[in-house]
């Protein structure tokens, strides 16, 4: 399936890139950060500490063993901090 | 039915006129409280600009889905999130929240959980940029356990 995936803040940084499309199988999100992790070392360094890294689905915040399933737009990016 | 209104926008605001307009003319209403959140410099003087980048979509969202939440659990007439985005400067306005009711302890909690809420489930981070560089800031486990409260 092709996914969209988005990046804030300083994943964007450390990724040097804010949004990409992928191919990929992965069943869950957790499954899709260890191919993302496998592909570059600045994957791997973005996504070294998931405890730092929360994560939404169609705009959605979910948990890392969610589903991929009927995905479009996946989301990366830290602890937000409105207000 | 509570009125909701939500406003994601880089371009100041006009605190005292949103004020003004707010739940204006209801008869219904008893009580508004508001809220403004404002780019607070350190004390040394060192912050020189804040970024808020935020995820355009999903922001709208998160926010609507908060005031919904909040127009559950409170007998609200209306309520207002305004936050904005991109670089700002010490001293200016980010944000602000607005909350009616026919009476006061409706609004005031309303407001207070709209912020709790807004801290850690609406996606926008700050970047803060000062005299020796720039970083994100953090998110504190103090605005994560603010959440038990409710």
């Amino acid at each position: 399936m092709k996914l969209d995936i988005l990046y804030f803040a300083w994943l964007r940084e450390r990724i040097g890139l804010p949004r990409e499309t992928v191919e990929t199988d992965a069943p869950t999100v957790a499954a899709l950060v260890e191919e993302l992790r496998a592909r570059e070392e600045r994957y791997a360094l973005a996504f070294s500490d998931l405890a730092a890294v929360r994560v939404a689905i169609d705009q959605e915040l979910r948990d890392f063993d969610a589903s991929l399933e009927g995905a479009r737009e996946i989301a990366f990016f830290p602890p937000m901090t409105g207000g | 039915m509570t009125a909701i209104t939500i406003r994601v926008q880089q371009e100041p605001f006009d605190f005292g006129a949103e004020c003004a307009q707010f739940a204006k003319g209801r008869q219904d209403t008893g009580a508004v409280v508001t809220f403004c959140g404002i780019v607070r410099d350190h004390e040394d003087a060192a912050l020189e600009m804040m970024e808020i980048e935020h995820y355009p979509g999903m922001t709208e969202r998160a926010l609507d889905k908060i005031a919904r939440d909040a127009a559950t659990r409170w007998s609200l007439t209306e309520v207002l999130i305004l936050h904005r985005y991109g670089p700002l400067t010490p001293g200016e306005r980010i944000m602000m929240v607005a909350t009616a009711s026919a009476h006061r302890a409706e609004a005031f909690a309303a407001a207070d959980f709209l912020m709790d809420y807004l801290k850690s489930r609406a996606p926008f981070w700050k970047k803060e940029t000062t005299r020796t560089g720039s970083d994100w800031v953090a998110a504190k486990d103090s605005d994560e356990a603010a959440l038990s409260r409710w």
